[in-house]
């Protein structure tokens, strides 16, 4: 199985497949036997899409180097383009699964759009500029959308930023009604679509890592003066690992919007960005595995809390546990510790080890 | 590398683990139906957000419930005993779910909430998906019960209410021109705003401008109180919270800009904010299903209970929830067996109980409220105005 001339690259990234896809069945034995309780059936879904987030947020910071604090933004394009698209196609697609696969899509190219928006302009500049312009976008994106209202009846889809001015015919529907958001969503989303993007992402964002263009990506987050010196594009590498980010967070945010009978754009906003931001530092910049590991973790904690009886304090000990998390895994001497039990990871964030 | 790989999987497992513990932990308390249980009791579930920016919303509607709980328990010819629960969503749709499935490991019979409209409307579905039967005390858009037969509400809707106020204006003849100030990031004041505006519309009273501020910033208001004085408003329709709305009154008074000023439910608590001079909001009119300082018996009761036990005055989502509780006690009191039932068929039972013409609830909120078979309540909306630093039915 394990071929001796296998890089201890895609070695780490075989090893992430195999932890989704024994996560995945174990769960999918348990759901078979009745062994999982209502409220953690719930969170299944969620979680992969947190995944999905975590992961492709690591391109971005752990990767590429570059604070972007509105990755909540292309999760929100992505959810609703993902909602309006499969409101649309209600009638022309019966199928399900086919309908969530395509507003999947959609959400990811209209995530990918919004990336190359933002990228083109401000991937250019040295500096922070790029959290500052994702955290703008972020709320305009949220701020747009509490405005926006879209309506579909059989001439096709009205939008407008009024109610009264949708102008639909009578038997028109408004499937996004500004601050009240997308209401009575079809729940298409399934554990398994979760479980194949989880899947998809890993393989996107593990492939692209460990390509020729993950090299130079690398080679600008850790020396952009000597990167450029060699002929590598700053724009163009840049913009391939932003982009693909913003797409599979637009992914994510399709099957999100697809898993709740209504959304609204308040859910996308700062907080959230900061909470993906709070998973992927957490698991360690850089770390796939990590983000994945502490996406899944820090999302289902504050659920299991209520199963103590000190459930009334769960938010605070959220915040404990997450403070004690970041120190520990600061620690010199903890760090020393796991040193000695995985010889070759002398630096956590320092190789891009999948 | 052996070593690494041994981590991996001692994760993987950590991480399944950690899921069946919890599925689990949880597998015995939760059997689907709660019939045969030795003393009969009704689970009520509540959801609300106890954390988190509305937070004291939902606050109030889990101590106003649990006000009446207690009072139910300490009956001694009481039907039955409540057992009450009430999990936090944070105001957000995807915990209230995980909340929701919560009490449903728990075994729940009845859904109180949820308090905020957005969470709402999703665990609407769900409950309706789920045949449970759910009663909510403030979630006010007419999208929480639209399509759902098994979900109630204890509130006015929004629209209704804009309805209700454009109606009181005609019908007092206050003004001919009107300006409306609303927040358009907020979905219960956009639902208000826009009920109040398409009723003005068709009874011919002039809306002469119609001014919007969002969500996130919501200091400075001179530039909508510009809008509507150049107008010539003569009556300021403002469904927003207090805490804008003190903000609102602050600045028109410096300005210089006295027109009558109306609120909706959400500007009840404004004369209770600290540093804010309750002089200003002399004249205030606004729409209100409780009044704290009303003489009446079960309202003195309830509001002195309520101080006693947390030690301030209960607002209106407190006595909806209040009367939530006890509007879902009389009901099934009239349903025979009710107790032994399964969920689906005490929703059943309950929905026809709900829609019978000749149920209804006397609570703090109305007396005799009855249901409509879309969920929304009929009761009276009381217009109090604001005189000598206290509220005064008009």
């Amino acid at each position: 199985m394990k071929k001796k001339s296998m890089s201890p690259a895609s070695r780490s990234a075989f090893i992430n497949y195999g932890i989704v896809i024994v996560a995945f069945v174990v769960v999918q034995i348990l759901l078979g036997q009745g062994m999982v309780s209502n409220s953690l059936q719930s969170l299944l879904v969620p979680v992969c899409c947190y995944i999905v987030m975590a992961v492709s947020l690591n391109l971005t910071v752990g990767v590429l180097g570059e604070l972007s604090l509105g990755h909540a933004g292309f999760m929100s394009l992505g959810a609703f383009s993902g909602i309006i698209v499969s409101f649309a196609l209600q009638d022309i697609i019966a199928f399900g699964p086919l309908r969530l696969v395509i507003s999947i899509v959609v959400g990811a190219i209209i995530g990918g759009i919004g990336g190359v928006l933002v990228g083109v302009p401000v991937l250019r500049l040295r500096g922070d500029y790029l959290a500052i312009v994702t955290l703008a976008f972020g709320e305009i994106i949220k701020n747009v959308i509490m405005v926006l209202y879209v309506g579909l009846d059989e001439n096709g889809l009205h939008f407008a930023t009024n109610q009264s001015n949708l102008n639909m015919s009578y038997e028109g529907v408004a499937i996004i009604k500004g601050p009240m958001g997308a209401v009575g969503v079809t729940r298409l989303a399934t554990f398994t679509a979760g479980f194949i993007l989880v899947l998809l992402t890993l393989i996107i964002v593990q492939n692209l890592v460990n390509s020729r263009s993950g090299r130079a990506i690398l080679a600008l987050r850790d020396n952009r003066i000597a990167a450029e010196s060699v002929g590598i594009s700053v724009t163009k590498y840049k913009l391939m690992a932003f982009v693909t980010s913003a797409a599979l967070a637009g992914a994510a945010g399709a099957l999100f919007g697809l898993n709740y009978s209504s959304t609204m754009a308040t859910r996308f906003d700062f907080n959230t960005s900061i909470l993906i931001l709070v998973f992927v530092v957490l698991g360690g910049l850089g770390s796939i595995r990590g983000s994945m590991i502490a996406a899944a973790l820090l999302y289902i904690l504050p659920e299991m809390l209520r199963n103590f009886a000190i459930s009334e304090y769960r938010m605070l000990i959220y915040a404990v546990i997450l403070i004690l998390v970041m120190l520990f895994t600061n620690n010199p001497q903890l760090k020393d510790l796991i040193s000695k039990v995985i010889p070759k990871g002398k630096k956590k964030g320092g190789e891009a080890n999948g | 590398m052996k070593l690494k790989k041994i981590l991996a999987l001692t994760l993987a497992l950590a991480m399944s683990a950690s899921l069946c513990a919890c599925g689990g932990g949880e597998e015995a308390p939760a059997p689907e139906a709660e019939g045969g249980d030795a003393a009969a009791t009704l689970k009520i579930g509540g959801i609300g957000p106890l954390t988190g920016a509305v937070a004291t919303y939902g606050v109030a509607t889990q101590r106003g419930a649990q006000i009446a709980v207690d009072e139910i328990n300490a009956m001694e010819d009481k039907a039955f005993a409540i057992e009450y629960d009430f999990q936090d969503d944070t105001g957000v749709a995807e915990t209230a779910v995980s909340a929701y499935n919560t009490l449903k490991d728990w075994g729940v019979d009845v859904i109180y909430g949820t308090t905020t409209t957005g969470p709402c409307i999703t665990i609407a579905s769900e409950t309706n998906a789920d045949r449970i039967f759910q009663l909510t005390p403030s979630a006010s858009s007419p999208d929480v019960t639209a399509g759902k037969d098994n979900v109630f509400q204890m509130c006015f809707t929004d629209p209704n209410q804009g309805v209700t106020a454009a109606n009181y204006v005609k019908d007092t003849g206050l003004a001919t021109k009107v300006g409306v100030i609303y927040n358009n990031g907020d979905a219960y004041s956009t639902g208000i705003a826009q009920g109040f505006i398409a009723q003005c519309a068709s009874l011919g009273i002039e809306v002469v401008t119609e001014q919007t501020f969002p969500a996130d910033t919501n200091t400075d208001f001179n530039v909508q109180l510009t809008a509507c004085k150049d107008g010539g408003a003569e009556l300021v329709f403002m469904p927003i919270y207090y805490t804008p709305a003190s903000l609102v009154l602050t600045q028109a008074d410096a300005m210089g800009y006295d027109p009558i000023f109306f609120g909706g439910d959400g500007m009840d608590g404004i004369l209770n904010i600290e540093g804010f001079d309750t002089a200003l909001a002399e004249g205030l009119l606004l729409l209100t299903p409780f009044n704290a300082t009303s003489e009446d018996e079960m309202t003195a009761n309830f509001v002195a209970k309520y101080q006693e036990a947390y030690g301030e005055v209960p607002n209106q989502f407190a006595a909806d929830g209040y009367d939530c509780i006890y509007a879902i006690y009389n009901a099934v009191q009239q349903i025979d067996g009710a107790l032994e039932m399964d969920q689906a068929a005490l929703c059943d039972a309950l929905i026809a109980v709900f829609t019978s013409a000749d149920f209804s609830v006397d609570g703090l909120t109305g007396a005799g409220m009855t249901w409509q078979a879309n969920g929304e309540v009929a009761k009276e909306a009381l217009v109090v105005a604001v005189k000598d630093g206290a509220y005064a039915a008009q």
